[in-house]
């Protein structure tokens, strides 16, 4: 950290804060994660504690964002340890008392906590135990032993309460990997439509949400973030808010600007008011040419998935070649509630409320920022609005936590709609191209090779553990974001689809080992990784949306150009059975009619109907779904109204039927707002879609479709990721239901009515 | 500047610049945890509450001092977990939310709709809702318990 960029700014009060701890201490209390979750804890007691009226205490870093797991994980303790769902209480997310669980995303709280490992695998170890010791106590073998509500039984010998044996005391004893979890088929509470625990406070208003947090003594920040991308400040002339009622401190920290008054008026009026002069930032590319500026950067990561090295070959003895470009924007997160956090630093410690998905990644970056230790911050998870990723959450408690150091006092900071909006990680945007080669034809066609290749811009992301420069507070305040290195890209070693960039369709096979779930053999799959403008980072299904959009929607189009039903060309090319099963379940439940698309004779105007279908195994081995899309275009109007999704899902053993279905219902929603409506805007030099005119969603009153959902269970099967696949296909489905209503292909998302009547324009 | 609101049918007196959003009076003032801010423009509903006419009133872009004297109610003032008013049960009973932060938006601006007309036709029911924003997508769950609602209303 460049001290002198402290003295940038004149007229306000500089605050010297020391200088960020080293990466060398924050590392040192680092566990090393794979993929985004913690390391978790072998000790027993840092899981499970049995109180002393029996009552059971579980602890988990897999936290609640609006999805249900709060309850599922509940039903997941009390099924192991067998006792009803109120004797149950569930902490989450604190980094006080419960297990690094690193970040609860990626559709791994499910595989997580439950199957062997995580919460499970400790609530079984402890079942386990209490077994044991009763065992001991009473002279009856374990295996003879009962337990129901809290009681070990057994042989007649007694019975012996969960209190009885350890209640109030520890276990002193680690996690057993090889503790047998309950069957599925002996499951009375898990995998049994429990409602929601917390929806009774929620509906009457009782909840505390991190928004609700308020803490003696509390002072209001708001933020003043730069007026242009890239712009940085010159100085900031704190008089034109100093004389304002409440007002307590404007707060600078290299580009980064707070204000702290009494109350959140007063901060918000101030942060309008504040006179703040910035020098401009570089300029943006115009959006209008955007996408095909990203073909011609020189510094990108380039990334093989597949590489079979015959596709030209291929390609150039084939009977017929269907070749596509798709396009898919930046989207936001889009948090209903503004992001939120409360944050006190005082006396060498820090406590901050947020609403992060990462306790612990928050706690030591915030560290960093603080230059404290870890060990001296405290990061305590409360709810914030609906979260399908890494939205303002991170962001806005480093804000509150830098203010709350400033002044010396808690501080609460909750962003306006537009520092949300304009300054959040965006879903990355994407540009396809698909070429496709086929042999034979008609009933015999049959796809031999797939050609793809990316380009997909990022900046910053998740902050982890030591990148607080991966959002925009820690940048504004100093940090880097995580280094670009371009670099060519080189053979892969082993199959890695956890981006869903190779296609369900291919044989994934890489060291003659078939990773894949498909058929076809020639496959080369070549992502351009490269610089963003804007910050980019994890939005509900993170780059599997964009590229399966890209995988279903040329799929459609190879089918229609030989003249082949969708649905049946997609079984043609799988050999994964259980994809192949929810593909079928889908279009049984549809009642899937099976004949090429488009429709055989179509009208070119006014209001037509036509079905789509797509399908995925999320990150190619995390959750199994299929879509039918019904649709009605208006093609006066240009506008599509989709009247029906049937979506079939597989996500292992249910823990919770009418929570599962809530999920794919609230990810196929959320998929249409994004297919229809959602797009980042930006002009020259800043981003201009700030507000929901701006950009716009699926309300509450939008004409919306009958959901039906079919749900597979597989109680012999592990657990997978069951929050991100439905999402994952909407674009395709959409797009498809499209094509065959009308014969117009629409390859760029959102399908608006400007993009929906071109398309229709450009039919012969 | 000293306002008298009445909210949930608890009288206060406020010292507030009167140009105070209602909505940071009622959050922060009275730490009511129903009302909230959403966006700050009116255009999301988050911050919804119950007053003259009665109306559902969009309180983050309310002045307070246009409220002096008024009756306000919020989501809390509805019903309480062991007693929910019918349109909380609904929306219990139809598991109709996920992160619930809308809530406010979405149930009393549908109960302002239904208690004016309780014939209201699914076509007027979407009118009210136009502007009426739910993020995670629960939106047909909503329509469900806000139909079950109508039930009980008509009955």
């Amino acid at each position: 950290m460049n001290r002198r960029d402290f003295l940038k700014s004149s007229g306000a009060l500089v605050v010297s804060f020391s200088s960020m701890a080293s990466v060398a201490d924050v590392l040192a209390q680092a566990p090393q994660p794979g993929r985004f979750d913690g390391p978790g804890t072998p000790e027993l007691d840092a899981w499970v504690a049995i109180a002393a009226d029996g009552n059971v205490t579980a602890y988990t870093g897999k936290v609640e964002l609006g999805h249900g797991l709060y309850t599922s994980q509940t039903q997941l303790v009390a099924e192991e340890l067998c006792v009803p769902l109120a004797r149950v209480k569930l902490i989450q997310g604190d980094t006080a008392v419960a297990p690094d669980q690193g970040t609860t995303s990626g559709s791994q709280s499910h595989p997580v906590n439950f199957n062997e490992s995580g919460l499970a695998g400790a609530c079984a170890t402890a079942r386990q135990a209490l077994l044991q010791m009763a065992s001991q106590r009473l002279g009856v073998p374990a295996s003879l032993l009962h337990v129901d509500d809290g009681i070990i039984s057994g042989a007649g010998r007694g019975s012996l309460t969960y209190a009885e044996l350890v209640g109030g005391k520890k276990f002193n004893l680690t996690v057993d990997p090889n503790a047998k979890r309950k069957p599925a088929s002996e499951w009375k509470i898990l995998g049994t439509s429990v409602p929601r625990l917390d929806i009774p406070a929620l509906a009457t208003g009782q909840f505390e949400f991190v928004h609700n947090v308020r803490v003696p003594g509390m002072l209001h920040g708001r933020v003043v973030r730069p007026p242009e991308v890239g712009a940085t400040l010159v100085r900031v002339d704190e008089s034109s808010v100093s004389r304002l009622p409440g007002f307590v401190r404007v707060v600078v920290k290299k580009n980064f600007v707070g204000i702290v008054a009494e109350k959140p008026w007063q901060a918000t009026q101030m942060a309008s008011a504040l006179k703040a002069e910035w020098a401009k930032g570089g300029g943006l590319q115009p959006q209008a040419t955007f996408y095909d500026s990203l073909r011609g950067q020189t510094q990108s990561r380039d990334v093989m998935t597949v590489n079979s090295k015959d596709v030209d070959a291929q390609i150039a003895k084939a009977s017929k070649i269907v070749k596509a470009t798709y396009r898919y924007p930046y989207q936001m997160h889009g948090a209903i509630g503004t992001s939120c956090a409360v944050a006190d630093v005082r006396g060498g410690k820090a406590t901050i409320w947020s609403a992060t998905q990462s306790v612990y990644p928050t706690r030591n970056t915030a560290a960093m920022l603080l230059g404290m230790r870890p060990d001296d911050v405290h990061v305590i998870f409360t709810m914030g609005a609906g979260c399908y990723g890494l939205n303002g959450a991170d962001t806005v408690s480093y804000d509150a936590a830098l203010m709350s150091q400033a002044v010396g006092r808690p501080v609460r900071v909750q962003l306006s709609r537009k520092d949300e909006m304009a300054w959040e990680n965006y879903g990355t945007s994407y540009v396809i191209d698909q070429r496709i080669a086929v042999e034979g034809s008609g009933a015999d066609a049959t796809i031999i090779a797939w050609d793809y290749e990316g380009w997909t811009p990022g900046l910053g992301g998740r902050p982890g553990y030591t990148n607080p420069g991966n959002v925009i507070t820690g940048f504004l305040a100093g940090a880097e974001p995580a280094p670009f290195a371009a670099r060519a890209a080189t053979d892969p070693n082993n199959y890695a689809n956890n981006l869903n960039i190779a296609p369900s369709y291919v044989t994934g096979t890489v060291n003659g080992r078939s990773g894949g779930t498909g058929t076809v053999r020639s496959e080369r799959v070549l992502t351009h990784n490269l610089r963003s403008p804007f910050w980019t980072g994890p939005l509900r299904s993170p780059e599997r949306l964009q590229n399966t959009f890209a995988h279903e929607s040329i799929m459609d189009e190879v089918a229609a150009a030989i003249a082949a039903d969708p649905v049946a060309f997609r079984l043609k090319h799988l050999r994964d059975p259980r994809l192949i099963a929810v593909v079928k379940a889908a279009a049984d439940a549809a009642k899937w009619d099976a004949r090429p698309s488009p429709q055989r004779t179509i009208r070119k105007s006014g209001v037509v109907r036509g079905r789509g279908f797509s399908c995925v195994l999320y990150e190619g081995n995390n959750g199994y779904s299929a879509m039918v899309a019904d649709v009605e275009v208006d093609q006066d109007a240009g506008k599509v109204i989709v009247r029906r999704f049937v979506v079939a899902q597989d996500c292992g053993p249910i823990s919770n039927p009418d929570g599962l279905k809530n999920q794919l219902e609230g990810g196929v929603l959320q998929g249409m707002s994004r297919a229809l409506t959602e797009e980042v805007t930006w002009d020259a030099a800043k981003i201009t879609s700030i507000d929901w005119r701006t950009y716009p969603p699926l309300y509450v009153g939008a004409e919306l479709p009958v959901i039906e959902s079919v749900l597979v269970n597989r109680p012999d099967q592990r657990a997978t990721g069951a929050g991100e696949t439905a999402i994952t296909l909407v674009a395709g489905a959409i797009g498809n239901a499209i094509f065959d209503a009308t014969g117009a292909r629409i390859r760029e998302a959102p399908f608006t009515t400007g993009r929906i009547k071109a398309a229709l324009a450009a039919r012969t | 500047m000293n306002l008298s609101i009445t909210v949930n049918g608890h009288a206060h007196t406020v010292d507030v610049d009167p140009t105070t959003p209602l909505l940071y009076v009622l959050s922060d003032e009275l730490a009511l945890r129903g009302p909230k801010f959403g966006c700050g423009l009116g255009q999301c509903g988050c911050c919804t509450v119950i007053a003259r006419g009665p109306r559902a009133i969009r309180s983050c872009i309310t002045p307070v001092q246009t409220m002096n004297g008024e009756d306000i109610t919020t989501l809390e003032g509805l019903g309480t977990i062991e007693k929910p008013h019918p349109i909380q049960k609904a929306f219990i009973d139809e598991q109709a939310m996920q992160c619930g932060f809308c809530l406010s938006g979405v149930m009393l601006t549908a109960k302002i709709a239904l208690d004016r007309n309780p014939r209201a036709t699914d076509a007027q029911l979407r009118q009210a809702l136009s502007t009426v924003l739910c993020r995670c997508g629960a939106h047909t769950r909503m329509m469900k318990a806000i139909k079950r609602y109508q039930q009980e209303v008509r009955a």
